[in-house]
């Protein structure tokens, strides 16, 4: 593998975007599950438990798309047009869900309405993330720097299927999140989730595993060829590991490992995602060399990056430490 | 649904109405951030209870309008994207890295202190809190810095190259930067940012004074935000005047717009103060013009020659409505909010800064004053960089993506649907959260929320400042 300024920075996008998914991923997943805790103080608990980091991890989409556009910068121009439904959705999901957290708060009646719109626009988010996910490795038409399909294109059933995983997956992040951060009945319920969205990831991780090889005959030869043959034989392996490390830290009640199995899955998708993509950025039609800005962008943003993104991580850590624990439910009510 | 416009209007109109919306929260937090630092710090400092309820006070108020900037600027950061393809993929390498570093210097920055000055004070203590104050601050500030920066690039493009493709490539990281209209409108925008937040404080302490004149946060806001107006509206007039005269060397065709001349002067121009832009025949109708104070104004010599429309072809005059109009309210705003400054400065030297139930309901009209003026600003010098999203470069037609009209329109329509929806309850909500009265109390259930629900912030407690009352300094 060569390290040009290309490939580093595919791979800093790569993690940017990995980022998002397993941080935004779990409190997209908080809303998604919504409709299992109908009281209302239990939602103000499981709000209150990403309250104060939302924001922050929904800067990694703001990053992803952002550095797209400076480093990559086709890629920004044709992917976005080709899932322009989807992305318009997934902003609007990302609306509500995002003014939710103050708003139900603001008002007693109206509260109900805005807690439809959390749950809905974390849904919503979730699963055109998921379509955008399946549309991409579905491939996308690209001729002269544009976009020439059409523009239903993103939508099969390859697309909605890579779409439920998605969601259902972010749920799985979401139970096992408030199993790590909530005490009592909401635990317990939390707990029974995690279970139900765990087996749920796994059959259809699977699926997709299984589908995806029929839809590109090149990712299977990218599978099997020689040094990632190693990775394909691991995979389901260590798949396997995590799933076992999530059953037996949800049974044992060691919450954070169970939380950090569930991330570790995402993970694992991901880095089998970037095998099939390798060496190209948009699958079939533009590689990561074709597709890169010109040297000087690339170098002018990597001197920046190489020092804040350790920097954020660190301070991010710093924040999430300051809220660390319990949330505490009974405290601070009239 | 493409309501009978090209794809091209339809994603003019999108882009114009969704930034729109987002520019107006920012205004707003970028002040109040900046606002909620120096009440943080009068209270460490005095340890005068009335700041920290003033703090507490509009730190809801600030959460539910950052919440609101949020959200409709990642919208912003996607529409290069799905609306302007070719413009992001020809202007990507050049903005792109800006853009980039307002993400990794300023977002991050602002997101991850946000949850500490929010809801962590007694977490952390009163330093590390007052710490996270100032860095979401400062990190709003980083944002408008790089964000306008990339803004005035596409006015005034510098430091680039165009490669093979038609692509801009970059060749001086400096020139790009610190391109010439950059600083201008730095300034301009961020005093605005200010003036803005000052006139909303302005408008909610006059409210509760003309309710009870004697209440300690009420007269604490209210003098604040008329310094604010006497200090900087001033300068934000300069400011705005040398914003202008730099205009007038790099976009020649923007000021003839602004200043409505479609013919040229060779020997002085007047200053139209009133008149009504005739596109189709090109001409001022019902004009009130001051002979040669136009050329007095931008060029300090009333006789010098002016540049009128007609000196540019026809494809690359800009419409002249929007401009006019536009920078005329922006204009009579300033003067407005320099009067106000002005009048309360003598109410303050009269001793009635309190008790002038007229200076008050005045600065209540004046409440939205600042969110006017900061739109028909940049309505003005955007709609004035117009047939071009880079200035002389590359044409607005041609940044277009290859999207039909009615994905566009549909688009359009469900934005406009859910922003009207959201943001006017957010609007609706902080009326309410203004409407609170600033007791000393602890007081209203409106209060409550993440902050208190969140555990750190216990309630009803014996050391709480906030209920022994204190002493009244002011
Ligand atoms: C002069 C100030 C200013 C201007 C002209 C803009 N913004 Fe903005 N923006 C801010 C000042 C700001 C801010 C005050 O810094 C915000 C408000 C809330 C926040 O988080 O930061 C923000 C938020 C914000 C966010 C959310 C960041 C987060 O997750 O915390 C994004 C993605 C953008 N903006 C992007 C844009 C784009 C693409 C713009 C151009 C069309 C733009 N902004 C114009
Ligand atoms: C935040 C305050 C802003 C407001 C209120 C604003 C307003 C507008 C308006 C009214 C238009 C439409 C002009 C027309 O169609 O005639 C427009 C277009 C546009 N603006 Fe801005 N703008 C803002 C900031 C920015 C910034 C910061 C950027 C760059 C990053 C930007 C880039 C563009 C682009 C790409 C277009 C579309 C092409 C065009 O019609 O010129 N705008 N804006
Ligand atoms: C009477 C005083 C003022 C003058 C002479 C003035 C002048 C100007 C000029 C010439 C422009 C256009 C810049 C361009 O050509 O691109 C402008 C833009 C703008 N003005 Fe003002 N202005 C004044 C007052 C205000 C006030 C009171 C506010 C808000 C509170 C404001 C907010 C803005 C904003 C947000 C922009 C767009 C951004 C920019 O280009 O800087 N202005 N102003």
């Amino acid at each position: 593998m060569p390290f040009d300024l290309p490939t580093v920075w595919a791979a800093i996008i790569a993690f940017a975007v990995l980022a998002y998914v397993i941080l935004d991923g779990f409190d997209l997943g908080v809303g998604i599950l919504f409709p299992f805790f109908p009281d209302r103080h239990d939602r103000d608990v499981m709000t209150n438990s990403i309250a104060p980091v939302w924001d922050g991890n929904e800067t990694w989409l703001v990053l992803g798309g952002g550095g797209l556009m400076a480093v990559f910068p086709v890629v920004y121009a044709t992917v976005l047009p080709a899932l322009y439904m989807p992305i318009i959705i997934m902003l609007l999901g990302l609306v509500f869900r995002g003014v939710a957290f103050e708003f139900r708060w603001r008002t007693q009646r109206g509260s109900v309405w805005w807690d439809v719109g959390f749950c809905l626009g974390s849904g919503a988010a979730a699963f055109m993330q998921g379509i955008a996910l399946g549309a991409l490795v579905q491939g996308i038409e690209i001729a002269d720097r544009a976009y020439v399909g059409g523009w239903w294109d993103w939508l099969t059933p390859f697309t909605l299927t890579t779409g439920l995983a998605v969601t259902v997956g972010y749920a799985l992040l979401g139970a096992t999140w408030l199993n790590l951060k909530t005490t009592g009945p909401l635990q317990d319920r939390a707990k029974a989730l995690s279970k139900a969205t765990a087996a749920g990831t796994i059959v259809l991780i699977g699926v997709v595993s299984l589908w995806t090889p029929f839809i590109d005959a090149e990712y299977f030869g990218r599978w099997f060829a020689f040094p990632t043959a190693i990775f394909s034989v691991l995979v389901p392996f260590l798949i396997v590991l995590c799933a076992v490390a999530l059953w037996q830290g949800l049974l044992s009640d060691r919450e954070l490992q169970a939380f950090l199995a569930s991330l570790a899955l995402f993970v694992l998708c991901f880095v089998g995602l970037g095998i099939s993509f390798y060496p190209y950025i948009v699958p079939g039609a533009l590689t990561i060399q074709e597709a890169a800005a010109p040297e000087s962008s690339l170098v002018f943003l990597l001197v920046g990056a190489a020092v804040l993104i350790p920097l954020i991580l660190a301070y991010t850590g710093y924040a999430y430490w300051v809220f660390r624990g319990k949330i505490d439910p009974e405290e601070g009510y009239h | 649904m493409d309501f009978g416009q090209t794809a091209e209007m339809l994603a003019r109109i999108q882009f114009a109405f969704t930034v729109s919306f987002h520019f107006i929260f920012p205004a707003v937090s970028i002040g109040t951030a900046s606002y909620l630092t120096v009440l943080n710090g009068l209270w460490l400092w005095t340890r005068d209870p009335a700041y920290l309820r003033l703090f507490e006070y509009w730190k809801t108020i600030f959460a539910v309008t950052f919440g609101m900037g949020v959200v409709s600027g990642i919208v912003m950061s996607y529409q290069f994207g799905t609306n302007w393809s070719v413009f992001s993929d020809r202007a990507g390498a050049v903005i792109g890295p800006l853009m980039g570093y307002e993400v990794l210097t300023a977002f991050f920055l602002e997101a991850g202190f946000l949850g500490i000055a929010l809801f962590g004070r007694k977490r952390v203590g009163d330093t590390l809190h007052m710490v996270a104050v100032v860095i979401v601050a400062i990190g709003t500030l980083i944002s408008a810095t790089w964000i306008l920066s990339v803004n005035s690039w596409m006015h005034t493009p510098a430091g680039y190259a165009i490669d093979a493709n038609g692509n801009f490539v970059p060749e001086d990281w400096w020139a790009i930067v610190f391109n010439p209209s950059f600083p201008y409108r730095l300034v301009h925008t961020v005093l605005a940012a200010f003036l803005t937040t000052a006139f909303v404080v302005g408008a909610v302490g006059a409210w509760h004074l003309l309710r009870d004149r004697t209440n300690r946060q009420a007269r604490t806001m209210f003098s604040m935000a008329m310094w604010m107006a006497v200090v900087v509206t001033p300068i934000q007039i300069v400011a705005g005047d040398l914003h202008g005269l730099n205009t007038l060397e790099h976009q020649p065709a923007k000021i003839a717009a602004m200043e409505g001349h479609y013919e040229s002067h060779p020997d002085g121009a007047p200053l139209i103060l009133f008149g009504v832009p005739n596109e189709t025949e090109q001409r001022m109708d019902y004009e009130i013009a001051i002979p040669k104070l136009g050329s007095l104004i931008l060029k300090h010599d009333p006789d010098a020659p002016m540049q009128g429309l007609d000196a540019f072809p026809p494809d690359q005059r800009p419409p002249v409505v929007i401009p006019f109009y536009g920078f005329r309210v922006m204009v009579g705003i300033g003067f407005l909010m320099l009067g106000i400054g002005l009048w309360s400065l003598w109410a303050r030297w009269r001793g009635s800064l309190f008790s002038n139930t007229w200076l008050h309901r005045a600065s209540i009209a004046m409440g939205p004053s600042g969110l006017v003026a900061v739109l028909a600003g940049w309505f003005t010098t955007e709609v004035g960089r117009q047939p071009f999203t880079v200035y002389g470069l590359l044409r607005t037609s041609e940044s277009l993506s290859p999207v039909a009209a009615p994905a566009v329109g549909a688009s359009l329509a469900a934005f406009v649907v859910v922003y009207f929806l959201v943001f006017g309850a957010g609007v609706f909500y902080l009326f309410r959260l203004f409407a609170r009265v600033p007791a000393l109390e602890d007081d209203h259930e409106l209060d409550k929320g993440p902050v208190r629900a969140a555990g750190i912030n216990p309630g009803p407690a014996q050391d709480d400042p906030l209920r022994q009352g204190g002493r009244h300094a002011f």
